[in-house]
């Protein structure tokens, strides 16, 4: 019981590292007031560019850097249309969601001729995982063994760095300048503009932020969890991920936890599969999945505490006329 | 502005900005003594505001030189005002909420990458310049949680925190109670002590007499006049802002109320947070009177109208209107109640009274548009539209008379008369009217008075909620003041005065008797 429970949490680690980044990422544009449905597609594009790039270059250092060019540069025509064209920021959004799943199973083709797919990466063009010291050493230790060896040692490196990106966060929101300008310009613009702040470029940082943490987590899935790039491999990550912004109120570590808990979600669901419930009998693993939606939409209507949202999101910035 | 000999600390030189088709400032001169506050006074739309936002680096001036303590300044973006040592007060804060009134101070002027020290320091210089200026306030109180009156003085502390020399502060006293006001008067002076120069932008003649040394009024986007507020009163001003006589009271004989039209017992309202807006209100409107609703905005008046018009249903109490007895099970929706002869101008036009893309004579028929009058058998009979819409503008003097205009096109007087026309050719019992005046120059204000009077006086009963003390002593027969969603007092409109209201409106009364009257 304990083996099968220490198994699933690392599962759910492994499935929470993209939504982590991808919260993280939306977490900073959402507080500068551009929302971001197109988390989704960043992700997607980030993945095929990181697996591509890979495949060509055998590294997955270099798949890495692809995949955050590709995706800062999504963010950034996401924040040309919404901050300084004042589009629609969904629109927008869902603009980029839609070209990338063509454009990516489209260049895959054209690339690579499998199928949309990119070849599968093998040895140094694959991010892989990390044991730790004595890891093998200590397995057989009861309890600490299992956790130490299963839990926290044998993820690759990215999944570190996620986890290691939220403290980082906190800081930069709640500890700095950039952090506090931020906040500002989420709620009150206005406030920002007359203190002497470009409202553009503090928003534009942002998406930067946004984009290279999509990035990660586009890369993490198609050169670290994976091993090469799969038509809309992103399933709907970036959509959940931003379901875990609002269930953690836009503060990075609620945010962490929400994470960890459609992974563990997710990770049970994954267990479940086939498996004969007594009495109930087999649980479709949709009903598991479809548990994230559920729950934000109950927070959203008030039933989990209240969330509220940067109180300029989503509004295009205009100097009022006096 | 290091040793400058220059006895201005602003002086601007033929400024003119247009927007479009609109010349919103034409060659604007102005010197403004350092060391003294100024007035700038005019209509709404008068170019006042466009004015300082140039000055404040918000626009450019199209033409025209800016001097700050005589040196001729380039002013392209707010961070140059804020360089030349000039601050705004806007009329609508720009404060963050959500944010504390520290971190709102050091907003844009951190003083470091880090916050920590540019907090620390921010904590100290704020404490220093609240004794100075007498500005108390608590730095770590979140801002959303204090009075407007205190949120009003984070303002002010942030200019100062950022060195301003200059002041400007735009409609200060919108939001302000009387008491409010005064007491920023209060600070505007220990400032102008400490030798900051002080710029008020306002429409109200009170304010100006009150609290500047030099006062300018503007009129259509020029500069008409410069005065020594000393040497001036309210009604030279005034007739300067308008360019003609105009009369401060309303004309009106003693009311003659007779049978009770409406009659309203503890009305109660819950909004969607379950907090009650609305307190157990009891009133009674009779025929041919005018009955006066005081008090801060944000204190039930919207609710309240809001109740009586049907457009939120009540959660406690009875209205006796025409028959009906109106209460939480027996409800009556909007259009329900015009057809009990219940007429309403809502308190924004924009929002509920106009569908701004709406021709003007489309606009003219909203919420009576299923009457017999305007439809044929099928469909709606435009020329009858047409034909009463053009009557109207006749009589209530629309400018421009033409019923094609889209009613955003029509200047916030005339789009206000076409609402009050709307209601008011209606012949209903009540006529509920909320902020008749608002963002309305003062010809047409003149205007609608006459109108809402000549309604009196032929019996019906007339329920006028504004912020405006002033049109609210002006026109009211009896004023009901509310606080906090309840009636706190009542009071023969004869005896009313403002310091009186004023107090009533804080719900201070009883306390500043006990306190010995201090304001």
């Amino acid at each position: 019981m304990f083996e099968t429970l220490i198994l699933i949490l690392d599962a759910t680690l492994r499935v929470s590292t993209p939504l982590i980044l991808a919260a993280l990422a939306g977490l900073f544009a959402e507080r500068s007031g551009i929302v971001d449905i197109g988390l989704e597609g960043k992700i997607l594009g980030a993945a095929f560019a990181a697996a591509a790039a890979a495949a060509v270059f055998g590294s997955a250092w270099i798949g890495l850097l692809f995949a955050i060019i590709a995706s800062v540069a999504l963010a950034l025509i996401h924040g040309f249309a919404c901050i300084t064209h004042r589009g629609d920021h969904i629109v927008s959004g869902v603009a980029i969601n839609t070209i990338v799943a063509g454009l990516t199973v489209t260049l895959g083709l054209d690339w690579f001729s499998q199928g949309g797919q990119t070849p599968a990466l093998t040895g140094d063009a694959r991010f892989t995982s990390i044991t730790f010291p004595f890891a093998d050493a200590l397995a057989d230790v009861p309890v600490i063994g299992l956790i130490y060896s299963e839990l926290l040692s044998g993820h690759n490196i990215l999944v570190y760095l996620a986890f290691a990106i939220v403290p980082f966060a906190v800081w930069i929101i709640y500890k700095t300048r950039f952090g506090l300008r931020l906040r500002a310009v989420g709620e009150n613009p206005h406030a920002v503009d007359t203190a002497g702040i470009s409202v553009a470029f503090i928003r534009y940082r942002a998406m930067i932020i946004c984009g290279i943490l999509c990035g990660l987590a586009g890369a993490y899935l198609s050169t670290a969890h994976n091993a090469g790039f799969l038509k809309d491999m992103s399933a709907g990550k970036g959509y959940i991920a931003l379901a875990a912004l609002i269930f953690g109120k836009w503060r990075p570590v609620p945010v962490m936890f929400a994470c960890l808990l459609f992974g563990f979600l997710d990770a049970v669901a994954v267990r479940m599969q086939g498996v004969q419930v007594p009495g109930i009998g087999e649980v479709p693993v949709q009903a598991i999945e479809v548990l994230p939606y559920v729950l934000t939409v109950l927070l959203l209507a008030g039933f989990i505490g209240k969330a509220v949202a940067p109180k300029a999101v989503g509004r295009p910035y205009v100097k009022e006329r006096g | 502005m290091n040793n400058t000999t220059s006895p201005y600390a602003i002086e601007l030189r033929d400024i003119s900005k247009r927007f479009g088709a609109v010349q919103a400032n034409k060659d604007i001169c102005l010197q403004v003594p350092a060391g003294t506050v100024h007035g700038i006074i005019g209509e709404n739309g008068a170019g006042k505001s466009t004015l300082m936002s140039i000055i404040y680096g918000f626009y450019e001036a199209d033409t025209g030189d800016i001097e700050v303590g005589g040196e001729l300044v380039n002013i392209r973006t707010s961070e140059d005002a804020i360089r030349f040592g000039i601050g705004m007060v806007h009329q609508h804060f720009m404060l963050v909420e959500n944010f504390t009134v520290l971190e709102n101070v050091v907003l844009g002027a951190e003083g470091g990458a880090m916050l920590k020290g540019g907090l620390d320091a921010a904590r100290k210089e704020l404490k220093r310049l609240e004794q100075e200026y007498n500005l108390d306030v608590d730095v770590d109180a979140v801002v959303e949680d204090l009075p407007v009156g205190l949120q009003q003085r984070v303002e002010i502390l942030k200019a100062l925190y950022r060195g301003a020399k200059i002041l400007i502060l735009d409609e200060p006293t919108g939001v302000l109670t009387p008491q409010e006001a005064d007491h920023l008067f209060r600070i505007l002076k220990s400032l102008k002590e400490q030798g900051v120069t002080v710029m008020i932008i306002t429409h109200k003649l009170r304010e100006i007499m009150a609290s500047t040394d030099n006062v300018s009024v503007m009129r259509q986007g020029q500069m008409v006049a410069h005065r020594v507020t000393a040497e001036t009163d309210k009604e030279e001003l005034a007739e300067l802002m308008v360019g003609k006589k105009v009369r401060l009271v309303v004309d009106k004989e003693e009311a003659q109320p007779t049978n009770v039209a409406l009659s309203a017992k503890n009305l109660s309202w819950f909004d969607e947070q379950g907090v009650k807006r609305l307190k157990d209100v009891s009133l009674e409107l009779k025929a041919g009177e005018i009955v006066g609703i005081a008090g801060v905005s944000g204190n039930g008046q919207s609710e309240l109208l809001n109740a009586l018009s049907g457009i939120t249903p009540l959660s406690d109490g009875e209205i006796h209107f025409n028959g009906e007895v109106i209460t939480a099970k027996n409800k009556k929706n909007a259009s329900q109640m015009r057809d009990l002869k219940m007429a309403h101008v809502p308190e924004d036009r924009h929002k509920m009274g106009l569908v701004t893309g709406f021709e003007a004579y489309e606009a003219a028929i909203l919420g009576y548009h299923n009457s017999e009058a305007y439809n044929g058998k099928i469909l709606l009979d435009r020329k009858a539209m047409l034909d009463e819409c053009n009557e109207r503008m006749q009589k209530w003097d629309v400018r421009p008379a033409d019923p094609f205009l889209k009613t955003a096109n029509f200047s916030g007087g005339n789009q206000q008369k076409i609402v009050i026309a709307r209601e008011v050719e209606q012949n209903p019992d009540v006529l509920l009217i909320g902020q008749p005046t608002r963002g309305v120059d003062i010809g047409a204000i003149e205007n609608i008075h006459e109108e809402i009077v000549k309604l009196r006086d032929s019996g019906k009963a007339i329920l006028l909620v504004s912020v405006e003390l002033d049109e609210i002593m002006a026109l009211s027969d009896r004023i009901i003041v509310m606080f906090d969603g309840a009636v706190v007092g009542e009071i023969d409109a004869k005896d009313a005065d403002e310091r009186t209201l004023g107090l009533m409106m804080a719900n201070a009364l009883n306390e500043e008797e006990t306190a010995g009257g201090q304001a």
